[in-house]
């Protein structure tokens, strides 16, 4: 609604300024890092964008993902760099702590609108009262599986589980082993690395009954009775079921995609890859619910933000931008070109989306989805599959292994939290 | 304007004083100034800001603050830091002398092999012109458990049980090290046959009238004479290994180093530090760790292995 508004906005200044303005057009530059099918969307929102405010010109510029950051700062303490740019929610405090990013202007990004209409998880950029970001799309986890497998074992390919007891059914039924024993194809995908940490750490342990941190996120608190529940379901796939492998076909996602694994649990931003199979049919569900019915789900997101940099009309030309990137209409390109979601309640949840049989089941879980606040994304992942690796490979105690990872974690968050 | 005049003119009353010898050792300066400067701006600058930033607290973005030996002291109480520690000389004690005799034997043999000889050199040098990239992905697939795992399948249709290679915590660093010892062996077995080569064919001729045995010639000939050739390898070798990067980076992109740091060597947690933590005071107090560890290790292999 807003974002719309301030497009008729920006237009009529526009069209007001139209006269020789052309001449003093406001540039402003946007940063991404490098993936095809977002450069691809963002050039197509510059276009409309710059087709509705024809006194600002947006230069898009991107980075290898492996860069990004460092060139984020080298550039911005120099005065350099972008007016809009895009990162990772998790990477929220650093900017914020180093001045990089200013806040969203509440004039232009009223919080009650912003409240309505996101998400609960955009609650994730606020600061101090000041929200700092806001997404266009939002990624969430389900369930992908094999339909031709399911029917293979005699399971209904339209029905897929709907609870863990289920999951486990399904995945009992559609391994696939020689008579050696060595697997040939997995009955549920065992991926640390892959989302799987994910899936532990805001899923599987909220539906025992825990939580990962505390409110404050300054507490790790998963070193519980819920904790060790959650990860010996988990490794138990692999340990006493044998339904999975850590590590089989290198990949959970080149297990699933060869047609290997019945069973994966992997992002919205999988879909593009899972696009490409054509060897068999996939469906996708929610993730399984416990067996009280609670549901659960970790979504992320990338956020654009205003850098310190821009003041007066170049300020101005970013905030129309921002509004723009933000509006259902974007939205509605990036889920059609990249295959996120809409982080608007009203453009995500059309009838049409909804009853869409591959966004549906992720849709509906934003509605309880949980977003993660990391300090330190890369370590405190290293330390989730530390946890698991001395559960699998050293055979630890589930307890034993959850305390050393809460040990190591907390150290992570003290260190951050203490300056 | 007078001023300007008369130190070009001294100037040039300077330049005509010296002798030829000393415009020569003059010109020579001057064209070395551009290599130094270069070298001291792009190596040496940076090595010194190392040291000044291990003192400091800089996570890129926030202004570095003055902290002491604080980095330091934190490496010596990680644990993990020992533990990689302890993978970088495992690299460095099992990767030096397996690939140095290996090569060493391969160019003894080679050396005496006229049919095929370019041919069959020129295979043994093939791998060192890949990428390490490509080969770590092609090795890391042999690795993999049945159903697509080369070494696997082959072990398991004979009947064996599978290994876990790279998801094991004894066995990834080996896994890691061999495509390493592999690639690396081209190199050192052209080094060792222009060795070999260069010894005069005169001593073995003596030898040979003499009636002495190979064993004996190998070890009282062969090896003494490439004892130069075998220094400039042993010191090269152990300077890559120490460095290992690209290998084990690869080989283990998921789970970087392996299942529970059990192949990250030095440099990848330099890497890790620097680049996704972002905490390059502790970082730089890695790096100056590496460097004073690559420094001993240089300086006691001359050492040991100097003319006496």
């Amino acid at each position: 609604m807003r974002g719309f508004r301030g497009l008729v906005l920006g237009v009529l200044m526009s069209v007001g300024a139209i006269a020789g303005a052309r001449a003093q057009a406001v540039e402003i530059e946007y940063w991404q890092y490098v993936f095809d099918a977002r450069i691809k969307a963002m050039n197509e929102l510059i276009k409309r964008f710059e087709a509705a405010n024809p006194g600002i010109k947006v230069k898009h510029t991107t980075f290898p993902y492996a860069d990004y950051q460092t060139k984020i700062a080298a550039a911005v303490p120099a005065g350099q760099g972008p007016d809009v740019v895009q990162l990772y929610y998790g990477w929220l405090d650093n900017f914020v702590g180093a001045k990089f990013i200013q806040p969203l202007p509440r004039d232009a990004f009223p919080h009650d609108v912003i409240e309505k209409e996101f998400y609960p998880i955009v609650q994730t950029m606020k600061r101090d009262g000041e929200y700092y970001g806001l997404p266009t799309a939002v990624r969430t986890l389900a369930l992908f599986y094999n339909k031709k497998l399911f029917q293979e074992a005699g399971l209904d390919p339209n029905k897929p589980p709907q609870t863990l007891d289920e999951y486990l059914e399904a995945a009992k039924k559609t391994v696939k082993r020689d008579a050696a024993g060595n697997m040939l194809s997995a009955g549920a995908v065992i991926d640390m690395p892959g989302q799987d940490l994910h899936w532990w750490r805001e899923v599987l342990l909220r539906q025992m009954g825990g939580k990962p941190y505390s409110d404050d996120n300054k507490t790790v608190v998963y070193d519980s009775e819920a904790g060790a529940k959650a990860l010996n379901w988990y490794a138990d796939l692999q340990r006493v079921h044998k339904v999975g492998q850590a590590g089989f076909m290198d990949e959970g996602q080149a297990a699933f995609r060869a047609g290997r694994a019945a069973m994966t649990v992997d992002g919205s931003f999988r879909l593009g890859a899972f696009g490409g199979i054509k060897n068999f049919e996939w469906g996708v569900a929610e993730l399984p619910a416990s067996a009280d019915g609670k549901r659960s789900n970790f979504a992320s997101y990338w956020v654009n933000a205003i850098t310190a940099k821009p003041t007066g009309a170049k300020l101005e030309a970013t905030k129309k931008f921002m509004a723009f990137t933000t509006s259902p209409e974007a939205m509605q390109v990036w889920l059609d070109m990249v295959g996120e979601l809409p982080a608007r309640k009203a453009a995500a949840e059309t009838e049409k989306n909804l009853s869409h049989p591959i966004y549906g089941p992720f849709l509906k879980a934003l509605n309880y989805s949980q977003a993660t606040v990391f300090v330190d994304e890369l370590a405190q992942r290293q330390v989730g599959l530390d946890m698991a690796n001395r559960v699998f490979i050293q055979n630890q105690d589930a307890k034993a292994s959850l305390a050393e990872a809460a040990k190591a974690e907390q150290a992570i968050l003290d260190r951050f939290y203490k300056k | 304007m007078t001023a300007n005049t008369q130190v070009a003119r001294s100037g040039g009353r300077l330049w005509q004083g010296l002798s030829l010898q000393q415009k020569q050792v003059v010109w020579a300066w001057a064209f070395l100034a551009v290599p130094i400067l270069f070298y001291g701006l792009i190596r040496f600058y940076p090595t010194v800001e190392a040291f000044v930033i291990s003192t400091t607290n800089w996570n890129l973005m926030s202004s570095p603050s003055f902290v002491g030996l604080a980095n330091f002291k934190r490496l010596m109480a990680d644990p993990v830091f020992w533990q990689v520690f302890r993978n970088t000389f495992l690299y460095l004690l099992i990767g030096t002398p397996v690939s140095l005799v290996l090569a060493f034997t391969i160019a003894y043999h080679l050396d005496r092999v006229r049919f095929m000889h370019g041919f069959i050199r020129a295979l043994y040098f093939l791998p060192f012109l890949t990428t390490a990239t490509a080969m770590a992905w092609v090795w890391r697939w042999f690795y993999q458990p049945v159903p697509i795992g080369l070494i696997n399948d082959v072990i398991s249709s004979l009947g064996f049980s599978q290994q876990p290679f790279l998801r094991s915590t004894t066995q990834a660093l080996p896994a890691v090290l061999a495509p390493a010892i592999w690639a690396g062996l081209g190199f050192q077995v052209v080094i060792f046959l222009a060795g070999l080569r260069a010894i005069p064919t005169t001593y073995y001729e003596a030898a040979r009238i003499d009636g002495v045995s190979d064993f004996a010639i190998l070890r009282k000939i062969t090896l003494p004479l490439l004892k130069p050739t075998i220094i400039f390898l042993v010191v090269f070798s152990s300077i890559g290994f120490l460095r290992i990067f690209d290998q084990v980076y690869n080989m283990t992109s998921g789970d970087p180093g392996g299942p529970l740091n059990a192949t990250k060597p030095l440099v990848l947690m330099i890497y890790q530090t620097a680049f996704s933590s972002f905490d390059m005071g502790y970082a730089a107090a890695q790096t100056v760790v590496l460097f004073l560890v690559l420094l001993c290790v240089s300086l006691l292999q001359l050492r040991l292995l100097r003319d006496r």
